[in-house]
């Protein structure tokens, strides 16, 4: 069993929900990531995202846009990306991490030298925002052939017939976008959310984490309530943001708020 | 060559190029454009108001002119201009944002958004946006609306907002990043009407279809004036659209050779370009799989052109295939050699080209003494040069 599955088989027999951070690799400096990440596992969290930084990120709001042009501006790249996870799992071989980006960077590594390196850094899977299931299969075979989940998005407009092809090749989690936008967009609507879970869950078995909107503990609870797990990106690095000369600032901002994340998440279970 | 050229697949892949590579929530309303695409491209009713504004409202069909003086001058092949230039609104951008519009309405779309580099397809779809009464937001990189506040003025006249993009390097590339978001979120009353062949499928195949009408004209006219096909075609290519709207009707010609120019800016050797096919590599970027400027981590470099038009990484996926496959060859030309293109029609001919044209104009200066002077050239007048007299004249020194 991937260490993906495991984890959300774990938390589903606890009765909890998945906490998981994005973050953008090199993100204000390639050497705030790796002690970023094992802190947001001592805050409590499930799995990683680890955001590989490309100069033209269309699916994303001006704060991760902003995080991958600093990223950049110190070469970070999806080679470099790999280099963090593989120096995180030197000392933590449990919390999964799961590389997201853009598919240009992986098609200048070619398919078989991304899944290897990949492989070679340990990680758990990978979430490419502009690869659809219908340009995918190479992909996913090559990922799946080395056990690493590929993981698919699903969006308010996706029909059942799209649901079902994710849930037959992707694996891990699919990733439910809650609004239609970018990163970062305003608020999301958690009668919406409701309603489309219940049509996804009727096409997949696999877990769905749910993204886009989350900022607080508050509305974590809210969608953590509807979901297997919650995703929360912006919100993180505008704290990194605010804090760009001040890193060790930022992270223990991070970490408190999602040490509250954590809480609220938790409380369901407790309820 | 006995099999008919029949391109995309119904996927939109040229070979390996094209497809669709976009984030989830586009997919549906890229399904429901090519199905209202596929519907009206064979309704007689929607050809026949195109056709009708094309005719009454672009003024269509534009001239094949022989360049006599120009022609002679050179010494060698005669050259005829597809004169694209004296469309409405100075360019071969209108002949697809008319059929984009058409289709926008007929899918009960209030909202029209467009990028644009050097602000034709800004304000052709302008136009066109005004005339149908749609709302109208363009999105142009803020070096660009520096490079061509003309365009952004008019573009505001004609009732449009326009969004100064400043994200990247601030060019065409970064308009069309910053219309994906507009899109994604805007989906349920929004219309892209992109302006050139790249995107996801179905635009390449689309933008080409709508432009097709440069060739098919062109076709007839030069059988009509000469008795005979052409034995080269010319054309300047960034996203590649009026290059492909000229070579898709000649594509079963075999002997008509074709020519898209890249614009070489300070030089192929010196990195500082746009010629994605001469000197780029293939890649995935704004919904195709196409040839790209990127670098060695797939990260897409920063192109140079002195026409904002031509100022794009890729190129339109059609392109990168009939490269692949030799049907077209992708000669580049620097800024230098532009301008003396750019000069020499304008005092040869009396007409202006634009500066993206000029790259075209520039090539025909090299081809057509090597050709005999019973061989025929048409070559893509595709604008006028109007909107570049702010940066021939700075280019200059002088002061307007």
């Amino acid at each position: 069993m991937s260490r993906l599955a495991a984890t959300f088989e774990a938390l589903a027999n606890s009765g909890r929900k998945a906490l998981i951070p994005f973050i953008t690799a090199g993100d204000p400096h390639p050497d705030f990531t790796v002690g970023m990440m094992h802190a947001m596992v001592e805050a409590g969290v499930d799995v990683i995202e680890l955001g590989v930084p490309f100069s033209d990120p269309v699916a994303d709001g001006p704060v991760i846009q902003r995080a991958s042009e600093r990223a950049l501006a110190h070469k970070m790249s999806l080679r470099r990306t790999l280099d963090i996870a593989s120096e995180f799992r030197k000392t933590n071989q449990q919390t999964p991490v799961v590389v997201m980006g853009y598919l240009n960077p992986i098609e200048a590594m070619t398919y078989e030298g991304f899944a290897n390196a990949a492989q070679r850094a340990d990680i758990d899977g990978v979430l490419t925002v502009d690869l659809p299931p219908e340009e995918a299969k190479e992909f996913s075979d090559s990922l799946k052939a080395r056990e690493i989940d590929p993981i698919f998005l699903l969006a308010p407009n996706s029909s059942d017939e799209r649901i079902k092809k994710m849930d037959e090749i992707g694996s891990g989690y699919l990733y439910y976008v809650s609004l239609k936008g970018v990163t970062g967009a305003g608020h999301l609507n958690s009668v919406d959310v409701e309603n489309k879970l219940q049509e996804i869950r009727k096409n997949t078995r696999l877990p769905v984490a749910i993204g886009f909107g989350v900022k607080d503990a508050e509305t974590a609870k809210t969608i953590g309530n509807i979901g297997d797990g919650v995703v929360i990106g912006s919100a993180l690095i505008s704290k990194i943001e605010a804090h760009l000369d001040e890193p060790e600032l930022a992270k223990n901002e991070i970490v408190e708020l999602l040490t509250t994340m954590r809480l609220a998440l938790d409380s369901l279970s407790a309820s | 060559m006995t099999e008919k050229y029949n391109m995309p697949d119904e996927r939109g892949h040229f070979g390996p190029y094209g497809g669709i590579f976009v984030a989830e929530t586009l997919i549906p309303p890229v399904q429901e454009l090519d199905a209202a695409y596929q519907r009206y491209m064979n309704d007689p009713e929607f050809i026949a108001e195109m056709d009708a504004d094309l005719q009454h409202y672009v003024g269509r069909p534009s001239p094949l002119y022989h360049a006599e003086r120009w022609s002679n001058e050179l010494g060698g092949a005669q050259i005829y201009l597809k004169r694209e230039d004296l469309n409405h609104t100075g360019s071969h951008k209108i002949n697809n944002t008319i059929g984009q519009a058409l289709l926008a309405k007929r899918m009960g779309k209030t909202r029209i958004i467009a990028e644009t580099g050097a602000g034709q397809h800004g304000v052709a779809t302008a136009t066109i946006a005004a005339r149908l009464g749609l709302e109208c937001v363009v999105y142009m990189g803020s070096v660009d609306v520096a490079r061509q506040s003309l365009n952004v003025y008019r573009m505001k006249l004609l009732g449009a907002t326009v969004v100064a993009v400043e994200s990247g390097s601030k060019t065409l590339k970064d308009a069309l990043n910053e219309a994906l978001r507009d899109w994604v979120t805007n989906v349920d009353n929004t219309f892209y009407i992109i302006g050139t062949v790249a995107g996801p499928h179905p635009y390449p195949a689309m933008v080409r279809d709508f432009q097709a009408i440069i060739g098919r004209e062109a076709r007839q006219q030069c059988l009509d004036q000469t008795g005979r096909l052409p034995d080269a075609l010319v054309a300047c290519v960034g996203g590649g659209s009026n290059a492909i709207g000229l070579f898709h009707p000649f594509i079963d010609d075999a002997s008509v050779k074709m020519y898209g120019v890249e614009a070489a800016g300070d030089g192929i050797e010196t990195g500082r370009h746009s010629a994605p096919l001469s000197a780029g590599r293939p890649g995935v970027l704004h919904g195709n799989r196409t040839y790209l400027m990127s670098d060695d981590d797939g990260e897409i470099i920063e192109t140079h052109s002195i026409s904002a038009g031509l100022d794009y990484p890729g190129v339109g996926p059609e392109h990168a295939w009939l490269k692949d496959t030799g049907r077209a060859e992708y000669p580049n030309i620097t800024d230098n050699e532009a301008l003396e293109g750019f000069h020499a029609l304008t005092l040869m001919e009396g007409i202006i080209p634009a500066l993206e044209s000029s790259h075209a104009m520039a090539y025909t200066m090299k081809l057509a003494p090597t050709m005999r002077k019973d061989q025929i050239i048409i070559v893509n007048l595709s604008g006028r040069g109007d909107k570049d007299m702010q940066t021939m004249a700075r280019r200059e020194g002088i002061e307007l």
